[in-house]
């Protein structure tokens, strides 16, 4: 039996491998199961029938309540978010060539952090109110990756732009940025140093409808975006010369494909706070999996990222209940292992 | 006849000029080979051949039109590079690198043409990788990698094929066998090949045209019988030696002078000359 399905017609035509179909399949149900769970969990336990009756139309005013208000906008911020750090760091890891690059590791997330927290020591007031509309910190920190992202890459523009170079500015930046948020936390007013230490560490705590409408059209405009464009990750994977050599023009394929890349961790952080290392295992795992072919590997990213967020919010309501842990806490305690792991390897 | 061309072609690294005023031809058809010391910029002539360095002055021409003016896609269907010693990503398949030799003929929408199952399983074919389609790039040996590459390259059916050092790192059975598929692709199907190697004895017996490369520029062409001399290997190596005829081949074989053992029946000049 071949391990592949030719779809051909006349506008279109694919070679799908099959197991990478069913890894795919798989992991959508995994990532479904996992929200319905997650969704029952919490100070009133909901069975997973139950949820699914609720979300279905059919469940009873209590259930639909707490589902609907307070515990669906929190799972969906999870799963979008999740998804989207992944993708970033797919993009990453093909356009810089090296398994250990992630949006981290290019100063975005840096980036974000360090204007979130100016905006919310700026805008807090004595008895630590914001003086301006929480609405506006995501808009800070998207701008702060989008700033962030622009001056790596015109620092890393030489003749065009290599990967080394970029990576190496990437960190460098980032170093900076981190070392000016924490002068910001010092310097700034000591009631705005819990708020700003938790949005650095990344949490789904408290979302709402409201921004699960903001974050959205990111994601779907960008993710099908970014699936048209999986040939030119390919090509691009196989290095500058010989994607040249193809006829693929790298240097603005390589802006577009990073210009991408921040997008989907900016727009994420911007909404769960820094949320570290998803952009690194997400894709890495997908790797392993699945090869690494974009077009299986950006789908199977994507649901990998999604359940790793999941999992370290479920984690962090329950494990210390009734204390809420922050998801990133969770995220960086097996991010920070698996990524000496990957350096040892990677020099072994 | 020629298929590729410089025209008053000089490139450079920042400042220091690599090559200067150079007007090159490359015959149809035929296997031409590049020869040079270490750094005396012939991998940098291939790589703008193929339009991957831009010339500082001068231009090359592709079937006679000006390449840096033409689409990039579309000289992709003409003209291949294989640069040297390429690394394909961790978990790449063969046949997924191979595929990829398609992309100049690709969009989103099309991905898998009839022509490009064709094209890849020829490849593939010619190669003798058919058997290894499914294996991990990473895990073949090096003479099975380069293989691929080189079926990557075939794949994207171009008439001109250039390669640079196609058979660094690879130990001799390999290289034979490398240069070998090149020889038969070349006289089955008519392509043009043009390749840097180190090895002068392989060079000439593979080239129907030797290129040397010194000083900016090209200190002899034409072919190996011809061209090849003791004179020549001196000028452009700063190196002594005999050259006498390949008993096998019949080509020009280059016999170095310098230290050694010398054994019963060897001459007792070859270390001091």
């Amino acid at each position: 039996m071949s391990k592949y399905i030719t779809a051909r017609s006349k506008r279109y035509s694919y070679l799908i491998e099959k197991k990478a179909m069913l890894t795919i399949l798989i992991l959508l149900l995994v990532t479904l199961a996992i929200m319905s769970v997650s969704i029952g969990i919490g100070e009133l336990y909901i069975t997973p029938l139950e949820v699914i009756q609720s979300l279905t139309g059919m469940g009873n005013g209590i259930n639909d309540v707490v589902i609907q208000e307070f515990r669906l906008p929190r799972i969906l911020i999870a799963v979008i978010a999740g998804a989207s750090l992944s993708l970033a760091g797919a993009i990453l890891q093909g356009v810089i060539r090296n398994p250990l690059a992630s949006p981290d590791m290019l100063g975005i997330t840096s980036g974000a952090g360090f204007a979130a927290v100016t905006f919310i020591t700026v805008f807090s007031n004595q008895s630590n109110n914001l003086t301006v509309s929480i609405g506006y910190l995501p808009v800070a920190a998207v701008t702060g990756a989008f700033i962030m992202g622009t001056v790596v890459y015109l620092l890393a523009w030489k003749r065009g732009i290599s990967p080394v170079r970029l990576i190496l500015i990437g960190v460098g930046l980032m170093a900076a940025a981190q070392a000016l948020t924490t002068l910001m936390i010092v310097l700034g007013p000591i009631y705005a140093a819990p708020q700003a230490t938790i949005w650095l560490t990344g949490s789904v705590y408290a979302t709402n409808w409201k921004d699960v409408y903001s974050l959205l059209p990111w994601f779907l405009v960008l993710a099908p975006l970014l699936f048209t464009l999986t040939r030119k990750l390919n090509v691009q994977e196989l290095g500058d010369d010989v994607a040249a050599s193809l006829g693929h023009s790298v240097n603005k394929n390589r802006f577009i494909l990073l210009l991408i890349s921040t997008a989907l961790a900016g727009s994420a952080v911007a909404f769960t706070g820094a949320i570290g290392f998803v952009g690194l295992i997400g894709p890495h795992i997908a790797r392993r999996l699945v090869g690494s072919s974009f077009g299986a590997l950006l789908p199977v990213s994507g649901f990998l990222g999604a359940i790793i967020v999941l999992l370290a919010d479920l984690a962090g309501r329950t494990l210390f209940s009734p204390l809420e842990v922050p998801a990133g806490v969770f995220t960086a305690a097996i991010g920070a292992p698996y990524f000496i792991y990957l350096l040892s390897k990677n020099h072994g | 006849m020629s298929i590729l061309q410089t025209e008053s072609l000089t490139l450079s690294y920042g400042k220091k000029p690599v090559i200067q005023d150079l007007d090159l031809s490359i015959p149809k058809g035929e296997i031409t080979v590049l020869i040079g010391s270490n750094g005396c910029g012939k991998s940098t002539l291939l790589r703008s051949m193929a339009r991957l360095m831009a010339p500082e002055t001068g231009a090359i021409l592709l079937n006679g039109k000006n390449i840096a003016k033409r689409s990039t896609k579309e000289v992709a269907k003409e003209l291949a590079i294989l640069p040297q010693g390429p690394v394909a990503p961790e978990g790449l398949t063969v046949l997924q690198l191979v595929k990829q030799g398609r992309y100049p003929y690709q969009s989103w929408l099309k991905q898998w043409s009839a022509k490009d199952e064709e094209a890849v399983t020829r490849a593939l074919k010619a190669t003798n990788m058919l058997e290894f389609a499914e294996r991990n790039v990473d895990s073949l040996s090096g003479g099975q990698r380069q293989r691929a590459w080189i079926a990557m390259t075939l794949a994207q059916g171009t008439e001109t094929i250039l390669l640079d050092e196609p058979t660094t790192y690879l130990d001799m059975t390999h290289q034979i066998e490398i240069l070998d598929l090149l020889f038969e692709l070349n006289s089955r199907e008519k392509r043009t090949i043009v390749m840097v190697l180190h090895d002068l004895n392989l060079a000439c017996r593979y080239a129907h045209h030797l290129v040397a490369i010194q000083n900016h520029s090209v200190a002899a062409q034409g072919c190996p019988e011809d061209i090849m001399n003791e004179k020549l290997v001196s000028d452009v190596f700063h190196m002594p030696c005999k050259i006498i005829e390949d008993p096998l081949f019949g080509t020009p074989m280059c016999i170095p002078y310098g230290k050694g053992r010398i054994a019963k029946n060897g001459l007792p000049t070859a270390q001091y000359a």
